[in-house]
């Protein structure tokens, strides 16, 4: 299992309805690429976060799919339209089973 | 012909690029979150007015999207190493079971440590640096083992103490018992040192501004420290610093918490009263 994972999210605390906001994600995470040995030659196993979505009430915004080669820490940003008040929802999968979640609320102003 | 002729010039911009680059520091001010004003630059102190007007950040040496980076604490990767000494510092270790905040009260609490140190300690009758108090109170309070000097446990936590002071200005005392230390480090300061012959003030007082090589020469001020490096990605304290510095100039380096070091420290961060603490900051 992966230690010291952290998620972060960035989200503005109010928007004007319709308007494009933009989100920054990022996961402390040590993603070990599966390619790499360690003293003894031994290759360490793989373990990263395989996956990221991002929700809000309920209707998908992104759908992400994460590769070994994407480094520690991966930091996410995006853009979204808020038509109405409500919640985003972040999820990370990692290798291990493990699911991460955070949720921030959004007011229209 | 026309081809020459364009070979020509472009040698001559080449040559001239090479003889004298200067690349002043840039005009900008660093707002962090969009509400904390950073002094970057301000009046030189006393004891450092007759070789300098203005003292100035290494924020103010960098480029746009480095300088960026430091402004928005999401940005900042250095912030993470700051959460994870925030759990640190919350947790128990060693014998005697306390926790820094046990003692200490919340990190935030903490904003007039960082801007003093390195100060004069009265029970070590010598100058500690915030390190040496680090692990001071680890041993003699907690009960725990010290960490490494310039491990990333310690770093971290002087990340930490770092980030609750951003905005305070920077004033170590000069004078009272620290003032033999201080007289130790500013003789460092001027000592050339290794196969180049360089000082610290050699680079960092006659030559802040140019470029050596692709990089831009700042004046070596300390206020931004621990510093998050882009080359090696992670926190760097002012004494691994010195030591890379000191190798630059090809030669045997002190050893970080050396006392040599540590009068250095204390030397350059005087250097540097009246800059606003802004570590953990970004730099190249």
């Amino acid at each position: 299992m992966a230690k010291g994972v952290k998620p972060r999210v960035k989200v503005p605390k109010k928007a004007a309805a319709g308007d494009t906001i933009t989100i920054k994600t990022l996961i402390s995470h040590k993603m070990e690429s599966g390619q790499r040995k360690d003293d003894d030659g031994n290759l360490i196993p793989r373990s990263i976060i395989n996956r990221f979505t991002c929700d809000f009430n309920g209707e998908n915004v992104v759908d992400v799919v994460l590769e070994p080669a994407i480094s520690t820490n991966p930091y996410l940003e995006f853009e979204a339209k808020v038509p109405e008040a409500g919640e985003f929802k972040f999820t990370w999968y990692d290798d291990d089973g493990s699911v991460y979640e955070e949720s921030k609320k959004i007011a229209i102003e | 012909m026309t081809n020459l002729k364009g070979a020509l010039s472009a040698l001559i911009v080449a040559g001239s690029m090479a003889s004298g680059a200067m690349a002043d520091p840039v005009d900008d001010t660093l707002i962090i979150n969009e509400e904390l004003t950073i002094v970057t630059r301000t009046a030189a102190p006393a004891h450092v007015a007759d070789v300098l007007d203005e003292v100035m950040s290494g924020w103010l040496f960098r480029g746009t999207e480095t300088r960026a980076m430091q402004a928005d604490d999401f940005d900042n990767p250095g912030m993470i190493f700051v959460e994870q000494a925030e759990d640190v510092w919350n947790t128990a270790d060693g014998s005697e079971g306390k926790s820094c905040a046990d003692c200490h009260g919340a990190s935030s609490d903490m904003s007039d440590v960082r801007p003093t140190f390195p100060k004069w300690n009265d029970a070590a009758e010598k100058v500690f640096t915030l390190e040496m108090q680090i692990n001071d109170c680890r041993e003699n309070r907690m009960g725990a083992e010290k960490w490494k000097y310039t491990g990333g446990d310690i770093v971290n936590m002087t990340a930490l103490l770092a980030s609750v002071s951003r905005g305070k200005p920077v004033n170590v005392a000069i004078d009272g018992p620290a003032q033999s230390t201080w007289e130790d480090g500013k003789e460092l300061y001027y000592t050339r040192t290794g196969q180049l012959e360089l000082s610290c003030a050699n680079c960092h007082e006659d030559s802040y501004g140019k470029m050596i090589r692709a990089d831009h020469l700042s004046q070596g001020q300390i206020n931004g420290f621990p510093t998050y490096r882009l080359k090696n990605t992670k926190l760097n304290s002012a004494h691994a610093r010195f030591k890379g510095c000191v190798r630059d100039t090809r030669a045997e380096t002190y050893s970080p918490g050396s006392p040599e070091f540590v009068a250095l420290e204390l030397y350059v961060a005087s250097r540097g009263n009246g800059l606003s603490v802004e570590g953990p900051s970004v730099r190249n």
